[in-house]
């Protein structure tokens, strides 16, 4: 055969994913762009300049910045656009994840019942004040962290006990959240009023618990495990064909689906032991991603933690500025903004835009 | 002829559905063979087996002279190539990308000009090439089973393994399935195990065919001794008349069950 056919199809190739990289270039600049701008919205005015220089003057002598905007920005506004970060890219990258190690559209960390385990840790912690590693600080985010890895640790238990299939997974996933739930829904109904308040609170998701002790451990955690999963790309790509056919490229693919699991359960359920439930983002943005770009997990699994990112710092700026000084909790604004977008994107199947 | 692929003794069970008993083959250079045999006879499990989708219990595969289980499953699967009965993909690749995966025994993490140059030639060389950046879930079913067919040939396999290449296609995809799976058998000097529901189509395409029957290889050859109404007969239980066909091959009538 001539050779120029075979150079088109590099050519052709080459193109192809320069797009996929340009659009994740996009998104990071978006993330980025959105998070300066995130930075002057809040209860108090504060102008960019004085925004900018409250960030400056931490690593340079700039003069002249008020002390009031200093402690503003660094210690109220950025640990909470960086955990609103976090968060997003947690959860983005972990739905992908799970959606291609499970070969189904539906899966996310809510699906499989690791928020609902969650959930069900800090409200035991909340009402019962019982923590699984003694009392304390943090006994809500540590029951709500170790609770949501022993539901995935049960989930996938009892999946192998009926030979590692994948409808067994999401069943077993589905029944968990159903029985965390029972017992959310009991704790609730002998709980007191502070403690209900608190659980529903919990419930509903928010970042307004941003610390930077905590935002510090945090960020180089997701990223870390965002790489780990990232090194997986190729091997979800070719388990999407199916395990017989990823079996037959070389793949062991029950190693590879509990080691995704395992990351991906970690990602979730380091971040919502922080934050609570915040639903939705781990469901749609990799289909978002999807619908924009293709399923090629290299692309797939960096912009759909960015798409995540975006959203939840879109929605949390808005959520504590829209009804300022009072926010909105961020899981409905999500919702608000999301889901609309999503269906647009669902209905016009601009799936090629770039071509 | 040098033997490419030899299965000796190889037996698998697992519940009561999927069972093999000591099942010996060989496969030369250059050779299409097709496992026949009636529903549950195992041809499907037996690719399986050959291919470590199923560990097999007992018995051993040797490719290009070597055993197959002393190999990585990585240099495995260099070797042999995999095209199942369908394909489904739960989300949207394009057909390039999907060719790509085949290449997959081969990267690391980097597409190298020579993957992209590889999965091109397959395209082309199926005559598919058309179709690279449209999706999958948009194409046939001939046409996929032809993209199924392309991701298994980048891996650049010794031998093939097709399974019931044709079952869900038209006769024209079905010629044109078998079509290519000959001229890669001739023109890459590869080997290729198809198990086969279509006797005719067997018939017309393999070199020799293997006749399964209750668990066991109920008699092997080339598809004039293997096609006669006495073998179809007591491993079908159908009553069959066998005509001389094209290029005089047998083609068989099948009259009625027994």
């Amino acid at each position: 055969m001539s050779d120029d056919e075979v150079f088109d199809a590099e050519e052709v190739y080459a193109r192809a994913s320069w797009k996929k990289t340009l659009f994740t270039l996009v998104l990071l600049g978006s993330v980025l762009a959105v998070a300066v701008f995130a930075t002057t919205m809040g209860a108090a005015s504060l102008g960019m300049g004085e925004s900018f220089g409250a960030v400056l003057a931490e690593f340079l002598p700039v003069e002249e910045v008020s002390t009031f905007a200093q402690v503003v920005v660094l210690q109220l506004r950025l640990p909470r656009i960086l955990m609103a970060i976090i968060t997003g890219i947690s959860l983005g990258v972990a739905g992908a994840v799970m959606q291609g190690v499970l070969r189904n559209p539906l899966v996310s960390p809510y699906t499989l019942g690791l928020s609902s385990g969650a959930a069900c840790g800090a409200a035991i912690a909340i009402v019962l004040g019982v923590g699984v590693f003694g009392t304390g600080r943090y006994i809500i985010v540590i029951n709500a962290f170790f609770f949501s890895l022993l539901t995935m640790a049960i989930v996938y238990g009892i999946s192998r006990m009926r030979g590692t299939s994948v409808e067994t997974l999401i069943l077993a996933g589905v029944a968990m959240g159903y029985l965390f739930s029972a017992v959310i829904s009991l704790l609730k109904y002998v709980s007191g009023h502070e403690e209900l308040r608190e659980i529903v609170f919990w419930l509903m998701g928010g970042l307004y618990t941003a610390r930077w002790e905590n935002v510090i451990i945090l960020i180089p955690a997701v990223l870390f495990f965002t790489m780990l999963l990232m090194r997986y790309s190729w091997d979800l790509n070719a388990m999407s064909a199916g395990e017989e056919v990823a079996s037959s490229l070389g793949i062991n693919v029950n190693r590879v689906r509990i080691i995704c699991l395992s990351l991906s359960a970690v990602l979730t359920a380091s971040v919502i032991a922080f934050t609570g439930i915040i639903g939705f983002i781990g469901l749609v943005s990799p289909h978002v991603c999807r619908l924009l770009i293709g399923s090629d997990h290299r692309y797939l699994i960096p912009c759909s933690g960015l798409i995540g990112a975006l959203v939840l710092l879109v929605s949390d700026t808005a959520c504590r500025t829209m009804i300022s000084p009072t926010e909105i909790p961020v899981g409905i604004v999500t919702s608000f903004i999301g889901v609309p977008f999503f269906l647009y994107l669902l209905v016009s199947r601009k799936r090629r835009w770039w071509q | 002829m040098a033997v490419k692929l030899k299965v000796k003794d190889l037996s698998f069970s697992y519940g009561s559905a999927n069972t093999l008993e000591d099942i010996t083959m060989e496969l030369d250079k250059g050779e299409i063979v097709s496992l026949v045999g009636p529903n549950g006879a195992g041809k499907s499990t037996l690719i399986k087996c050959i291919d470590r989708i199923l560990k097999p219990q007992k018995g051993t595969v040797f490719v290009d002279g070597k055993e197959a289980a002393r190999l990585s499953s990585k240099d495995f699967s260099k070797m042999m190539g995999y095209v199942p009965q369908s394909t489904l993909e739960v989300f949207p690749y394009t057909v390039f990308d999907i060719v790509l995966m085949g290449r997959r025994p081969h990267i690391g993490w980097r597409v190298t000009s020579n993957d992209v140059k590889v999965v091109a030639r397959t395209l082309r060389f199926m005559g598919i090439e058309e179709f690279a950046s449209r999706y999958f879930d948009e194409l046939s079913g001939g046409e996929k089973q032809k993209i199924a067919m392309a991701r298994a040939l980048a891996q650049e396999p010794k031998v093939l393994l097709l399974d019931e290449p044709t079952s869900n296609l038209d006769i024209k995809h079905q010629l044109e399935v078998m079509n290519i799976v000959k001229k890669l058998v001739q023109e890459r000097k590869i080997s290729a195990v198809m198990a086969m529901h279509d006797l005719n189509l067997a018939s017309r395409f393999s070199d020799n065919m293997v006749m399964l029957k209750d668990k066991g290889v109920f008699t092997v050859g080339d598809p004039e001794s293997v096609l006669t109404p006495a073998n179809i007969e007591n491993v079908y239980g159908v009553r069959a008349e066998v005509r001389n066909g094209h290029m005089g091959r047998p083609y068989v009538m099948p009259i009625e069950p027994l």
